[in-house]
């Protein structure tokens, strides 16, 4: 049996999805906040929550058990952690990159709550306009482009 | 000596009570987008309380988030009235909104600086959320009181109605100045000018009057006085508990 690595574990975890986006990784998230291997190979995942409310941190610590035990690591804890609160900053460039391709426009990196510009995830533009602070998950707000004329979903800084 | 879970449960309470109440909205906004803003504001209401109810359980021992959240009789609610007052109309639940959420704003904040550790962290995280809520309910605020004749006059019937009920969030119960002498969490009796100078320049921005402060103001649901809306309030919260005893989603 092979002594398990926290290189091995961090892999297991970029193939863990968020349910809710399912083509970030909850590595790129940036929720992974420590993998610690303990005595007798336990394994020790430390997150921490998006939003206070999200469902989806219901979910993912199960689905972040499930995956270590599939790729053979049975004694595995999810510990979740409040402190350091959780920022759109800890998302990786790789996660920016893959949530745009999505159709969903990555956070402002100057941490603005009203950035004066959000391109368009669809057509590149700059030209869009806030439709509302509260989109389909906590996480997002509501734009329209107003160049391509379609609407899309901006992940808002936190 | 753990923190006193009377004043665990009062920052709990609020939220969760509140945030049932904008629940009531699901499906019935004024426009989708508001629907959403309403719901959205709840869920992270309830995801607040849930963090506190999961430290009080912790604290108190023997007991579950859910069992405090939805087995407690009436009288064991601790949250301010001015949380549970009926939705009536969107102008109504935008002044209860606001006026919430500049105290919610300001209490979180000056929590950051109490000196237990788990109630720091969640004040740092909820403080992120309520940003948003305060700013949600600003900009309403002063789109309806700078709106229509019609939405102006609504608005300011909602604020002069829902001014007696301010009083009680910067009135100290006796678990609150316990708990400021011992953790320096906050004491909501200074909290009171910031809030004030917020409403007025909001309120200002909307054309609208703030009322006096030389007024009766009502009190009791920190010593769990609530009001007749509450019991209602309850019976559909605690439905699902009382029915199915223990169940889990």
């Amino acid at each position: 049996m092979v002594a398990v690595s926290k290189d091995e574990i961090y892999k297991v975890l970029q193939e863990v999805t968020d349910p809710e986006i399912p083509v970030i990784s909850v590595v790129e998230l940036g929720i992974i906040r420590d993998v610690r291997i303990e005595e007798n190979e336990h394994v020790v995942v430390y997150i921490t929550p998006t939003y206070s409310g999200c469902p989806a941190m219901d979910v993912i610590p199960v689905l972040i058990r499930q995956a270590v035990i599939d790729a053979g690591y049975p004694d595995v804890t999810v510990h979740s952690t409040l402190s350091p609160a959780w920022t759109t900053d800890w998302i990786t460039a790789e996660g920016r990159k893959k949530l745009k391709e999505f159709g969903i426009a990555p956070p402002d990196l100057q941490k603005s709550h009203s950035p004066a510009h959000v391109e368009c995830p669809q057509c590149g533009s700059d030209e869009t306009e806030l439709i509302s602070f509260f989109g389909s998950t906590p996480c997002k707000a509501a734009y329209r482009c107003k160049a391509c004329l379609e609407p899309f979903d901006y992940f808002k800084c936190h | 000596m753990r923190i006193d879970n009377r004043y665990l449960l009062h920052l709990a309470d609020n939220n969760l009570i509140l945030g049932q109440r904008l629940g009531e909205w699901c499906g019935h906004g004024p426009v989708l987008e508001q629907d959403i803003a309403l719901t959205n504001i709840a869920l992270d209401l309830i995801g607040q309380s849930r963090l506190l109810y999961q430290y009080a359980a912790e604290v108190q021992g023997g007991t579950h988030e859910d069992i405090l959240a939805f087995l407690r009789v009436e009288h064991e609610y601790r949250n301010v009235l001015l949380v549970e007052h009926p939705n009536r109309n969107f102008a109504d639940t935008v002044v209860r909104q606001y006026f919430y959420d500049v105290f919610n704003y300001l209490n979180y904040d000056a929590l950051r600086q109490c000196t237990d550790e788990q109630l720091r962290a969640i004040a740092e995280k909820a403080l992120k959320e309520v940003t948003y809520h305060r700013r949600w309910s600003s900009e309403w605020l002063i789109r309806l009181g700078d709106g229509t004749p019609e939405s102006h006059v609504k608005v300011q019937a909602a604020v002069n109605h829902l001014w007696e009920y301010t009083g009680e969030l910067f009135s100290p119960a006796d678990f609150e100045i316990e708990c400021h002498q011992t953790y320096h969490t906050p004491d909501v009796s200074t909290l009171q000018s910031a809030w004030r100078k917020h409403v007025k320049q909001t309120l200002d921005n909307a054309t609208l009057q703030i009322p006096s402060d030389d007024v009766w103001m009502q009190s009791g649901g920190k010593s769990g006085r609530h009001s007749e809306h509450m019991g209602f309030l309850l019976t559909e919260l605690q439905y699902m508990q009382r029915t199915y005893p223990a169940m889990q989603w």
